[in-house]
């Protein structure tokens, strides 16, 4: 699958989208896949702080529970809630079903994250062991 | 704990591991034994679609890993009433009945189901990651009695074809009739060309279905798999893994050994009374019920429903209102036909009345549950 190159990705499999010193939060694709069914999105409210790479929320499906992990730092100003009674969204849609606005504590954090070509390969080589 | 690590067993497959990898399943490690845990999506499988097949129409299932030992000879009742706590003198020829074997203590080394295939002829299919403890079990406490025990767990590729459009979907297959063949009763037909194959009208799933026993090499047991695909193509029918096999018999409450029953369980715990036949005189496990029984119950095995957003899970404890641990979830997962969240769990007896209140402990917080009545859900009467 080609991932959209308009946002960047972490080796946990969140996506995050930039605007200037704001930022949209989701899940990739592949992380949907792995999951199976999502029949649970639990998030934070709004006003919560998130700390780069520190669980922010958990995603369930019908047999598992995963940790969310903040691709970056900063507060969250919007969440998303149709994903508490449309949690299946996520499957349908992964990148276009966003979880979480954040203003951005440091928006340079986002340089260190994967681009889409490099997440592509990640994942490839992840699904290689 | 051995000073030298042995190196584990290499995972174990049945014959039809192939068929399921190359359907693209997510494949898992199950006991020992590498098993498809659901289909992928792109032939509209997945846990959720696997569970409402079997529950609207119908789902196979390779249960091939399952084990099954005979019991055979003139004393082949005895030893099975002697290991087992239900009363298999009242089964015909052709019937099964669900049942247990115990330890002495009264606690479970399994549960089982017995099917008389013969007069003197008796085959009791058990877990898979019990089979070599079972096996074991039942041949060192029959050795008194004139029986053949034998472990033909490797002689079978055991399929479960189950939901209400169950019987249409075999019925193409086979030349027996299957309407005559009531539930938890077996038959032998042409299946697939192949003669005399075992068809029980057993399952897991608290559903309508059928188990067939097939040959295990590998050429037949894909034929056959493919054939009841094909066959049950008109009604739905999609191949389901494991996933879907513990939603559907969580949902009708059937117990899972490691879970509701296991080696630190005893029956009445574990509400199973009315598959253990005190009235036995004698079979293993019977003296240490009865000291049971007459001491009391200090756990009970309850249904629960969440009240509060939130899933219950194996293993997660059991709150009073004051958040104070009572007990543990056995089982929990969300419901896909019920479309809600449910589990099993251990509770004192006080609180174990329908519609009692507890909290469920997730990540920390005790979310609300309430007591309901079990099984969470029954197949509709025809």
């Amino acid at each position: 699958m080609a991932y959209p190159k308009d946002r960047k990705y972490t080796k946990e499999h969140e996506w995050i989208q930039a605007n200037g010193a704001s930022a949209t939060v989701g899940i990739t694709d592949h992380a949907q896949e792995s999951l199976g069914d999502i029949v649970f999105v639990e998030l934070p409210k709004v006003g919560a702080d998130l700390t780069a790479g520190k669980t922010f929320g958990t995603v369930e499906s019908v047999k598992a529970v995963s940790d969310l992990f903040a691709p970056a730092s900063g507060t969250v100003t919007e969440v998303n809630g149709d994903l508490s009674t449309a949690p299946e969204n996520v499957n349908k849609d992964a990148h276009g079903s966003w979880m979480l606005k954040i203003n951005l504590k440091d928006p340079k954090e986002l340089d260190g994250l994967l681009s889409a070509a490099d997440y592509e390969k990640f994942v490839a080589e992840e699904g290689g062991h | 704990m051995s000073a030298v690590e042995t190196t584990a067993p290499a995972v174990r497959k049945t014959a039809l591991n192939a068929v399921h990898r190359q359907m693209g399943a997510k494949m898992v490690d199950f006991n020992g034994w590498e098993m498809p845990v659901e289909y992928p999506a792109s032939i509209a499988c997945g846990i959720i679609n696997e569970h409402m097949a079997v529950r609207t129409g119908v789902g196979i299932f390779d249960v091939s890993h399952m084990g099954d030992i005979r019991l055979a000879g003139p004393q082949a009742l005895t030893a099975v009433q002697h290991i087992s706590m239900n009363d298999a003198s009242r089964l015909a020829v052709g019937q099964a009945q669900y049942s247990a074997l115990l330890y002495p203590q009264g606690t479970f080394v399994d549960d089982v189901i017995v099917h008389r295939l013969g007069e003197d002829e008796y085959l009791l299919v058990i877990n898979a990651g019990t089979r070599e403890k079972d096996f074991n079990w039942v041949r060192d406490n029959t050795r008194q009695f004139d029986c053949a025990v034998e472990n033909v767990s490797d002689d079978f590729t055991q399929i479960a074809i189950q939901g209400p459009k169950g019987v249409s979907t075999m019925q193409k297959l086979t030349d027996a009739d299957l309407s005559a063949v009531k539930f938890y009763w077996v038959t032998r037909g042409t299946v697939c060309g192949l003669k005399n194959i075992l068809i029980a009208r057993t399952g897991y799933t608290a559903e309508d279905g059928f188990e067939i026993y097939v040959p295990a090499d590998e050429a037949t047991s894909a034929r056959v798999w493919n054939e009841i695909l094909k066959a049950g193509k008109e009604f739905g029918v999609v191949p389901c893994g494991l996933g879907a096999r513990n939603t559907l018999r969580l949902e009708g409450s059937l117990s899972l050994y490691g879970h509701e029953i296991s080696d630190t369980i005893n029956v009445w715990e574990s509400r199973l009374d009315r598959f253990c036949k005190m009235e036995k005189p004698e079979f293993v496990g019977r003296s240490a019920l009865e000291k049971a029984k007459a001491a009391g119950l200090t756990r009970t095995l309850v249904g629960l429903e969440m009240v509060e957003r939130g899933i219950a899970r194996d293993g997660y404890k059991v709150l009073d209102g004051g958040g104070r641990e009572i007990g543990y979830a056995t089982s929990g997962s969300p419901a896909p036909f019920l479309k809600k969240n449910i589990a099993l769990a251990y509770v004192p007896p006080e609180f174990a009345p329908v519609g009692s209140t507890v909290k469920v402990e997730i990540r920390g917080q005790g979310v609300a549950a309430q007591i309901v009545p079990t099984p969470f859900y029954k197949r509709p009467k025809k």
